[in-house]
């Protein structure tokens, strides 16, 4: 029953921001379907004009409600949104339970906005690579801000600081006192750090903890230094939110530091690189293993190894040489 | 049984096909295949049993129980419309019936009028009665003796409402407010940890509930401000365990609350009652019921200073398991009903309300709703069971159950005091992520066949016996739109508006609401529009939380 | 639909009920089955749910109702899909919905009603049979 479109006539559609082809452009991209590589040649001109902001930070440390209100105010000024919203899939089923819309509701009948949930699919990072993909896509529905929302608890999950252009990274009182929170690398990725649920006990004593911790930090002149903006994003009534008028002028004055002094350029830079790493990773692999498919010659080199006939380095080497080097 | 060798024989046998969950009650407690003196050696008598009526009343809270008078036959009376109810409530009385609960519907449950464009198509749903204006009050209250019969509003979120319709419509008809009896549930806690029928934050609804306490205090000595509801944890997925150290925890908070607002223990305490699960496990529930009266009573002498004992009296309501129903072979359910209306007799309540088999496929017919009523009375009057006062006592397996419930509790109480109390429990997920824990474990359990369904996963039949079911009135929500809509134009919208605001002032200060609610419904002011204000002051809830 | 595509489903509760034991338990069966599942949660209008089937490009979406106002709530919803063009979705559900009313809401399109008492996995065959075709 489902009505085929070309994927041609989606991207024309998704131009011209129709919800549906972005829907489904979005799964075709995250399933890596057939047409998924003329899908991405056909946006990319289309894209690079949108602001794109990370938000991360531990679990129930208010991202989604945070998220739902900086909506309102990218809103406010006039820029349609697109919000990407990552959840770590399952590691036993594979499966994955996605909440985050219903803390998104604000927004749910407005047309300048579109929110969509991902699950990580088992990327260690949390955010796989067809994430990179849908923020395109998002950009060529014609959204001037990207939000991506990703859990972002440990030391390595810091694959959102590649993608964003403004990183923010979520903290609540007492987290803050935790130096080894602050060694663990979320301090380093941060443009700005939100201390959420300011209205929380030890609050003042975190963000003392947390602005000690940044001028006890090195930086040059000139350099952007991490701000931290203090938050309450759940409320029940406007009134009782603190800080979103201030986390959303810092955004803007991060934004304006990238253009003025050009650092954009290298946070593109990073980004492409980190991208086309990632894209050389997943390509080189599916040449190897189409080339090794029904020659046996995987299995056979697995057990060489396990027998300690080979060792992986070797075995890699000849395969590259093999399938790669010499052609398939 | 003291020898340990043939001990063991006995506790190694009976294997039966469940696996590993063989003689696990639904708490997941293990239970032996014997109990002994030693299971029950800690035990005194006096201190931890006491007699019936006396301190820390685990024997039950009359020195006479049911001999001098059986618990209160408490059925549904409601139904979609006002005056149908009322038909209905007498209906019930004639039987006899000696108490009567009252569920409201969809859109009043959620605090709108039927004529709430949200509304739609749930007008009169659930079977449960729409309550908009102090005229449905009027219409629902007619011919009843409110000193008397002791209604059960099965109200939370918009209780402060209408108690202030019940004491207008009392005042109307020259009843002294001191002479009305009943209850309302006005159980805020538990709506947030399962039944999700909440508007504002926990923290304003804990203030409404506290302004209804204060006002019962003063002018209602007889009504029941609060009725703490564990049933409604169980029906999301509680376990029994659960379902008693939630509920007795949530009540803890209610006195704390009370204290904090200014009453003193004993001033408030005896009102508060309490409304519990009949599971299926027979003796757990017993088990739980005693253990409720026994923790309560301790803890109110010992943590809050009680000196009446009837703070120290848990007084309880309890309704079989509707959860427990099924819609296949559902003529089974009055089997199902009638074990679990037994154990609650066993253990000791003081209301039974017991569930109509055909509830698991749709609202009860007038039939089935008489079948219910009659098992209780059956129970009463034919079984024997009431010649003697709590003829378990001294059991060494209920008592033991009920010791280990006790202690299990505790573990849970200091879960909940780790998490900075019930309120901040709730706000970090706490109950959400247990209760859909355990409602999954159990489900996986009968699809695993570790827990026996009859007629679900033992015993299955394709053929489906044909039962009759009750027909909705198509008609009664246009009826009921049309009568509001009337009701609306007819008013003086002046003073409705001045009501309104009256209502919003009080809200956003600290003085009692009551007066503001019982003058707004006197003006005709609707429920809806009260919470809209409200709502306005305080904000909405929204639940943060997903398992 | 590709092989090795996961299924996305909207698992959502229409209407004023607030009774969400059932819906979870099946939400939480369908991620253990290797779905995505969309939690939409309580008290959603037929358009709020509708529209966030689309943004989300679910394959199915999964309804409960305990409230008896299944013959209000799921006649808008498919209409709402229709109106959008996204009437290829699959919309099933759940509840205590009585037997008189099943024909009828089959006939709206309604691929499948689970009554109470019904095995989860009897869910996931049919989403896993029906989807797949």
């Amino acid at each position: 029953m489902k009505k085929k479109l070309s994927t041609d006539e989606m991207v024309k559609r998704l131009l011209a921001s129709d919800r549906r082809s972005a829907a489904r452009l979005i799964t075709l991209v995250e399933n890596e379907m057939d047409d998924h590589h003329k899908v991405m040649s056909l946006v990319y001109p289309h894209t690079g004009k949108a602001m794109i902001l990370g938000i991360t930070g531990a679990g129930g440390a208010g991202k989604s409600t945070l998220t739902d209100h900086l909506i309102g105010k990218f809103r406010e000024q006039g820029n349609k949104v697109g919000v990407v919203v990552v959840d770590p899939s399952s590691p036993f089923s594979g499966g994955a339970f996605l909440g985050d819309r219903i803390r998104l509701q604000s927004h749910s009948q407005d047309d300048g906005v579109y929110i969509r949930s991902m699950a990580s699919r088992g990327y260690l990072g949390g955010l796989s690579r067809a994430t990179y993909d849908v923020i395109r896509i998002m950009e060529a529905m014609g959204n001037e801000v990207v939000i991506v929302e990703t859990l972002g608890a440990g030391q390595d999950e810091v694959d959102v600081i590649h993608i964003a252009h403004t990183c923010l990274v979520l903290v609540t009182p007492g987290m803050g006192d935790d130096i080894q929170a602050m060694k663990a690398g979320i301090m380093e990725i941060a443009d700005i750090i939100v201390l959420n649920k300011a209205d929380l006990d030890g609050a003042d004593r975190s963000l003392r903890h947390l602005q000690g911790a940044l001028t006890a930090g090195s930086f040059e002149e000139g350099e952007w230094m991490p701000r931290v903006v203090s938050t309450v994003s759940a409320a029940s009534k406007p009134e009782d939110l603190q800080g979103i008028d201030e986390l959303a002028a810092t955004i803007a004055e991060h934004q304006a530091y990238l253009r003025k002094t050009r650092a954009i350029d290298q946070v593109k830079y990073n980004r492409v690189e980190q991208e086309l790493g990632l894209i050389f990773k997943d390509e080189l692999q599916k040449i190897i293993f189409k080339g090794l498919k029904g020659t046996g010659k995987k299995r056979e080199y697995i057990e060489s190894i396990i027998e300690q006939q080979d060792d992986p380095y070797s075995v890699v080497k000849e395969v590259l040489n093999t399938y790669l080097l010499t052609g398939e | 049984m003291n020898n340990q060798k043939d001990r063991e024989t006995i506790e190694s046998g009976h294997r039966r096909s469940n696996g590993e969950d063989s003689f696990k009650n639904l708490s997941g407690f293990k239970i032996k295949a014997l109990y002994g003196p030693e299971d029950i050696s800690h035990l005194n008598p006096e201190t931890d049993l006491g007699l019936p009526g006396e301190y820390p009343f685990t024997r039950g809270i009359h020195k006479t129980m049911y001999r001098e008078r059986p618990w209160t036959i408490r059925q549904l009376g409601s139904l979609d419309s006002p005056s149908r109810a009322n038909e209905r409530i007498r209906q019930l009385l004639k039987m006899g019936a000696t108490g009567i609960s009252l569920c409201l519907d969809m859109p009043t449950i959620m605090g709108k009028d039927s004529d709430d464009p949200l509304a739609e198509g749930e007008v009169g749903s659930c079977g449960g009665v729409a309550i908009d204006s102090i005229e449905d009050m009027r219409n629902l209250m007619e011919g009843i003796s409110l000193d008397e019969i002791s209604i059960n509003f099965v109200s939370n979120s918009q209780s402060a409402v209408l108690l202030a319709m019940f004491v207008a419509v009392a005042e109307e008809r020259g009843v002294p407010l001191e002479k009305l009896t009943g209850t309302m549930q006005n159980d805020i806690l538990k709506e947030y940890q399962a039944q999700k029928s909440y508007y504002f934050p926990p923290r304003p609804s804990m203030r409404l509930t506290m302004d209804t306490l204060s006002f019962c205090n003063k002018f209602l000595p007889r009504f029941n401000p609060i009725s703490i509801s564990g049933y409604h944890l169980a029906s999301a997925g509680a376990t029994p365990v659960q379902e008693l150290a939630f509920t007795l925890a949530n009540g803890f908070t209610y006195v704390e609350e009370g204290i904090r607002a200014g009453l003193s223990v004993d001033s408030f305490a005896p009102r508060l009652s309490f409304f519990f699960k009949a599971h299926n496990d027979f003796f757990e529930n017993i088990a739980k019921f005693r253990a409720a009266r026994r923790i309560w009573a301790k803890t109110m002498r010992e943590r809050f200073g009680a000196k009446d004992r009837r703070s120290c009296i848990l007084r309880m309501h309890a309704q079989t398991s509707g959860s427990s129903l099924t819609a296949h072979q559902a003529e089974n359910n009055i089997i199902r009903v009638t074990t679990q209306a037994l154990s609650a007799v066993l253990g000791g309540t003081q209301s039974l309300h017991t569930n109509a088999f055909d509830e698991a496929v749709s609202i009860p017919t007038a039939r089935s709703e008489k079948l219910a009523l009659r098992t209780q009375q059956i129970i009463a009057g034919e079984s024997g069971v009431i010649n003697t006062i709590d003829p378990l006592a001294g059991s060494y397996y209920v008592e033991a159950l009920t010791d280990q419930m006790e202690t299990e509790c505790y573990k849970y109480f200091n879960e909940i005091e780790n998490l900075g109390g019930v309120i901040s429990a709730i706000e970090k997920g706490y109950y959400a992520r247990i209760i859909a824990d355990s409602a999954f474990r159990y489900q996986e359990k009968i699809e695993k066949g570790k827990r026996t369904v009859v007629g679900l996963n033992e015993f299955f039949e394709e053929e489906e016996i044909d039962i009759q079911l009750r027909e909705a009135d198509p008609g009664f929500e246009d009826e009921k739109v049309s009568g509001l809509t009337d009701f609306k134009k007819n008013r003086d919208h002046a003073l409705v508006k001045a009501c309104l605001n009256d209502i919003r002032d009080v809200s956003q200060g600290s003085d009692n609401i009551m007066p503001a609610l019982i003058k707004a419904v006197k003006s005709c002011v609707t429920l809806g529009e009260i919470i809209g204000v409200m709502k306005e002051v305080f904000g909405e809830y929204r639940e943060d939380y997903i398992y | 639909m590709s092989r090795g595509r996961k299924k996305r489903i909207l698992i959502a509760k229409p209407g004023l009920d607030g009774h969400d034991r059932g819906v979870k338990v099946v939400a939480r069966a369908l991620r253990n089955a290797g779905m995505e599942v969309i939690y939409a949660g309580l008290h959603q209008t037929p358009l709020q749910i509708v529209s966030a089937a689309i943004d989300e490009d679910v394959d199915a979406i999964g309804l409960s109702i305990l409230s008896g106002a299944h013959n209000t709530i799921f006649p808008k919803i498919m209409s709402f899909l229709k109106d959008r063009g996204a009437s290829d979705i699959l919309v099933f559900g759940g509840g205590t919905i009585p037997k008189k009313d099943l024909e009828n809401l089959k006939s709206l399109g309604i691929g499948e009603i689970f009554t109470t008492g019904t095995d989860t996995r009897a869910i996931i065959d049919y989403l896993n049979t029906t989807l797949e075709r």
